[in-house]
């Protein structure tokens, strides 16, 4: 278990120069707008990986709530945490993106909004994690994770009134995309995906450590309230 | 049956009176949303047609800052002299004590708008021009959604350090869509459209929101 770490990090290394050849040099240039098209292959995986991120998040909160495991808790903070950062990486793409394209940062548009709604959400999340301290924390923020995923459905039907300015989705939107294009959005995709599981992993390490580190202290301080340090 | 209605009621004529007798809560929403109208007027000064396009947004902000002031006010009473704990530890179901405060806030905030509508009217020129009696749906259920969340993350909050900040924090993203549905269906009835979607959508939040509420606050109120 110790060496699947380093070699999961190798293999993910790999990947990730190997995703940046393919979107960099063998995908095609965009006909209408050109290089800026590129940032595509970062814009579109980050998206996916934070909406799995953060739905992880959801069903680890229901199985805290329900089952009381730490494990689960722990996995629920880290992929809030992994999740926002990477839908971060998703609003700074995208105006990078929109101002050569449609000429504006930033529109109002319906997944664009709902985007950073759901941005604020998971950064509510977090908050809360960091101003709660001791045990009510995990049950606390359980519950306001499954208040936030049950608030997406009505952020998008809400939002939905709007005018849409965003391109169709490329899967299953009825638009046509150059295989070689798909292939180094699916690649980048794989590998962002494993980028994002080894920062959890290796936070997830992390977490355990620190709330050994936690009880010990707890435990010793119980033990010895005069303090020996 | 009777038991937990009991309790219900027994919690929220108890709020009633206490608030009643002090009138804190009341006293500073009213003032608080006065100040609002004041300012905004001062910084937009609208015209008759501008203020029917800005209107719905302007008193449903006025309303939320407004609701803050008595949701954070819901449950630091009930912090001092330990009776939150006595709650915890006695066999009254705490659904029974969720319902209560969320009605207390329900009817605070009514009243409140109740008496700020018409200052809206005077200092902004509002006429209605689709029918006005929707604006009454729209202005329960959306009173309804702002308070059932904010009730419950006001117990949420006060477990947390700094909890009079926490609680627009947790409240404002997970309303947004609640918001956007007021604003919009205010709007649109002052315009004279019709407000189908957004009502529906705004039940439809009320009934969800509501029931996992009432679902999680028993968890939430005993989390060690």
């Amino acid at each position: 278990m110790k060496r699947a770490f380093p070699i999961f990090g190798i293999l993910t290394a790999v990947l990730l120069a190997y995703a940046l050849y393919q979107a960099l040099v063998v995908a095609p240039t965009e006909q209408t707008m050109g290089d800026v098209q590129r940032i595509f292959y970062y814009h579109v995986p980050s998206a996916w990986t934070a909406f799995i991120f953060f739905f992880i998040n959801f069903g680890a909160s229901v199985v805290y709530l329900v089952k009381r495991r730490p494990a689960a808790d722990i996995i629920a903070l880290v992929c809030a945490e992994v999740g926002v950062v990477f839908c971060t990486v998703v609003l700074i793409t995208g105006p990078i993106w929109a101002r050569p394209v449609w000429g504006i940062w930033w529109t109002w548009d319906m997944r664009l909004t709902s985007t950073l709604v759901l941005w604020l959400i998971y950064v509510s999340y977090l908050l809360l994690r960091r101003f709660s301290s001791g045990g009510e924390t995990p049950v606390l923020a359980a519950a306001l994770a499954v208040l936030g995923a049950l608030c997406v459905p009505f952020v998008y039907f809400s939002i939905w009134f709007f005018r849409t300015q965003h391109p169709q989705p490329v899967m299953g939107g009825g638009g046509s995309i150059d295989p070689r294009m798909l292939h180094a959005l699916l690649i980048n995709w794989l590998a962002f995906s494993c980028f994002a599981f080894m920062v959890c992993w290796s936070r997830y390490r992390l977490e355990t450590l620190q709330r050994d580190v936690d009880q010990a202290h707890a435990l010793k301080s119980l033990r010895d309230p005069r303090g020996s340090r | 049956m009777s038991a937990p209605t009991g309790i219900t009621r027994a919690t929220l004529l108890k709020d009633l009176r206490l608030e009643w007798r002090s009138k804190d809560a009341i006293n500073s929403m009213l003032f608080f949303s006065l100040l609002v109208v004041v300012v905004f007027s001062f910084s937009f000064d609208p015209s008759a047609e501008e203020s029917r396009a800005i209107a719905g947004g302007l008193v449903w902000v006025a309303f939320l800052f407004a609701a803050v002031v008595a949701l954070n006010q819901t449950w630091a009473r009930e912090i001092r002299n330990q009776v939150l704990d006595a709650y915890r530890v006695s066999p009254a179901p705490a659904n029974a004590l969720c319902v209560a405060k969320t009605l207390g806030n329900f009817i605070l905030v009514s009243i409140l708008e109740t008496l700020m509508t018409p200052l809206f009217i005077v200092f902004y020129r509002l006429r209605s021009i689709g029918p006005a009696w929707q604006l009454l749906v729209v202005v329960a259920l959306g009173t309804w959604a702002l308070v059932v969340n904010g009730t419950f993350f006001a117990a949420m909050s006060l477990r947390t350090r700094s909890r009079e900040i926490m609680l627009p924090l947790l409240l404002f993203p997970i309303s947004i869509p609640a918001i956007l549905a007021m604003v919009q269906a205010t709007t649109a009835i002052l315009g004279g459209e019709g407000a189908r979607f957004w009502i529906v959508l705004l039940g439809t939040y009320d009934l969800v929101f509501t029931t996992v509420c009432l679902l999680l606050f028993e968890t939430v109120l005993n989390a060690e």
